[in-house]
């Protein structure tokens, strides 16, 4: 099981270089160079490089801006530069905002990650609770909520989903601030929004996981036993039940971290998301690579951490594994 | 088959955009500003549809008809969710193809480049592709259709590591039809029915992600009449005209509704181990 876990960790990393390599790429793939497009579509700053009349930036600053970025090299060089500077968290400056990257992430983490683990509570309480009521209380109105629940959940875009609540509890009903950042109440909309989804997904699949598991043998076995229902439930029915549900728990949060940018958006939460936005129409590459490289390696070492987790719950997948693969 | 049933009209909506809405879609009239739904006209107009004397869901805040813009909406969206999913379905069935097919080396290649598209966390990769083509309508849809290519890519390369085994596959071999064929002939149709019912959920889904995207500020540019854009844009008249973001948030919601209930529909019948609500 050691040896499935190492191999599974050593293999994000390669996995992750290539998320390094097409990001670069993809970056590299912009026509024309970054700092003239950027000056070009009016995005000088009020300081710094600046010189001649008018505010127009001058063809020597802009060559020392090439170079501090080292655009003036060849794109291999510029790469191998780029990830030696990433080996040393060194994701260079912004261009916008002329400060380092790493400082911007360090202000707007916070709210990102507030956000991200206040949705995936809701995802999580509302998916499994759902998903467990109506498994056991099948046919139900609590069943048939949830399915309606289940389905709409996955068609209304969050940030709709967001525009309503506002509109009621914020506009009508003043109960919430339109404007979130930082944690408490204000978070509440946020989290609500962001984990809809994925609650939608979890319930569904742990319904399913749950009535396929009290059909088991054992089960009948543990209720023929004279078992009160609810340690049947609890203790034998819902840990079988989940493991299946854990590996779809990791891939969400994938679309936790994505779906945040929106929500961010929605609610001016001053987070990750909303600088990424911000970089894509800037055409601020340095801070495109260092966000979507980050995103990518939080959900990597999540998916990692669910895997591991796995093959705790689930004492088969670590004993077939050395056949399977 | 009510997602089917929604999803024709949607359609039918769509493709006869002209003769439902009363105005074209751009045409505004500052003195007409925000009135509310089923508002009746300020400039009365000889009009054969029962309809055509209401702005049905109101006007926006430079007296544009939002009933108007949404039903021209729904080609964007349309459009845009079908080609998406049209350039994943066919990059990922043909990568999933030669990956399962011919094992070893082309296998090896293209499962680490779908890892890699994988290990981006949802929106991203549309976003990213997105930052390096620059924001627009098509851009977002070729985006969008990128980001898709990993899960067909995947799904059509295990059942095609299945199918290649069969007897019928091996015996088409053995008399020397060539890989192309055997591909095409009798390994695609196996794929089929998976394929098909992921490329409609993948349609409810690429729909929502490209209004997401021009929400963000990232798909389509005004003044085209795009539900996620438009939504964005109204979020601060929401005070003063609750209607804009509302109505096209709905026509949103209730397009991705019909395409996922058409999708689970879809699965029930074609995929017996499905495992469903209605069990």
């Amino acid at each position: 099981m050691g040896s499935y876990i190492l191999r599974r960790g050593l293999y994000t990393i390669p996995v992750l270089f290539g998320v390094l390599l097409t990001v670069f790429v993809l970056m590299r793939l912009v026509p024309g160079d970054p700092i003239a497009l950027f000056y070009a579509t009016g995005g000088v700053g009020d300081s710094g490089a600046t010189a001649g009349s008018g505010g127009e930036v001058s063809r020597a600053a802009l060559e020392r801006l090439r170079e501090s970025y080292n655009l003036d090299k060849s794109v291999p060089h510029q790469f191998v530069l780029y990830v030696r500077d990433v080996f040393r968290a060194d994701f260079g400056n912004s261009i916008q905002y002329r400060r380092p990257v790493t400082d911007i992430i360090k202000d707007h983490a916070p709210a990102t990650i507030q956000l991200t683990v206040a949705g995936m509570a809701v995802a999580l309480v509302i998916g499994f609770g759902a998903g467990i009521i109506s498994a056991i209380r099948r046919h139900s109105m609590a069943d048939y909520s949830a399915q309606v629940f289940a389905i709409l959940g996955v068609s209304f875009p969050s940030f709709f989903l967001a525009t309503i609540l506002i509109l009621i509890f914020a506009i009508n009903l003043n109960w919430l601030p339109v404007i979130s950042n930082g944690i408490g109440p204000q978070l509440l909309m946020p989290a609500i929004t962001l984990g809809a989804a994925a609650a939608a997904i979890l319930a569904r699949l742990t319904r399913s996981s749950m009535l396929d598991v009290l059909s088991r043998d054992y089960i009948r076995t543990a209720r023929a036993k004279g078992l009160i229902e609810s340690k049947v439930i609890w203790i034998h029915a819902l840990r079988n039940a989940l493991i299946p549900v854990i590996t779809v728990v990791g891939l969400e949060f994938g679309s936790l971290l994505g779906g945040a940018v929106a929500i961010e958006a929605v609610f001016f939460r001053q987070g990750l998301g909303m600088r990424l936005v911000e970089a894509i129409e800037a055409r601020d590459y340095p801070v495109i690579q260092a966000l979507v490289l980050l995103a990518a390696v939080v959900y990597a070492v999540v998916n990692l951490f669910v895997d591991i987790l796995y093959t705790y719950v689930d004492p088969r997948v670590r004993l077939t594994d050395q056949t399977a693969r | 088959m009510a997602g089917l049933v929604a999803l024709i009209l949607i359609s039918l909506a769509a493709i006869f955009a002209d003769v439902i809405a009363t105005e074209t879609e751009n045409h505004f009239d500052i003195a007409s500003e925000g009135l509310p739904p089923l508002a009746e006209r300020l400039d009365p107009i000889d009009d054969w549809r029962p309809w055509g004397q209401r702005h049905l869901l109101g006007t926006d805040d430079i007296g544009r008809d939002v009933f108007s813009r949404i039903v021209r909406g729904a080609r964007i969206s349309l459009r845009i969710g079908f080609s998406a999913v049209t350039i994943s379905l066919i990059a990922g069935s043909i990568l999933g193809l030669v990956a399962g097919y011919f094992r070893r080396w082309p296998d090896m290649l293209i499962s680490r480049i779908l890892d890699v598209m994988l290990a981006f966390p949802g929106i991203l990769l549309a976003m990213t592709v997105v930052a390096s083509l620059g924001p627009g309508l098509n851009n977002a849809m070729l985006a969008l259709g990128v980001a898709g290519i990993p899960f067909y890519g995947r799904v059509v390369r295990g059942t095609t590591l299945a199918a290649r085994d069969l007897t019928y596959v091996r015996a088409a071999r053995a008399v020397g039809m060539s890989d192309v064929r055997i591909m095409l002939r009798h390994i695609l149709p196996n794929v089929v029915s998976p394929v098909l019912i992921m490329a409609t959920l993948g349609l409810g889904g690429a729909i929502l992600a490209s209004a997401t995207l021009s929400f963000l500020g990232l798909g389509a540019e005004s003044p085209a009449p795009e539900w996620g854009y438009e939504l964005s844009k109204s979020r601060n008249l929401l005070r003063a005209y609750w209607w804009i973001a509302t109505f096209n948030g709905f026509a949103i919601a209730i397009t991705v509704l019909s395409i996922n209930l058409l999708g689970d529909g879809l699965r029930e019948a074609l995929d017996p181990q499905a495992s469903s609500w209605s069990d």
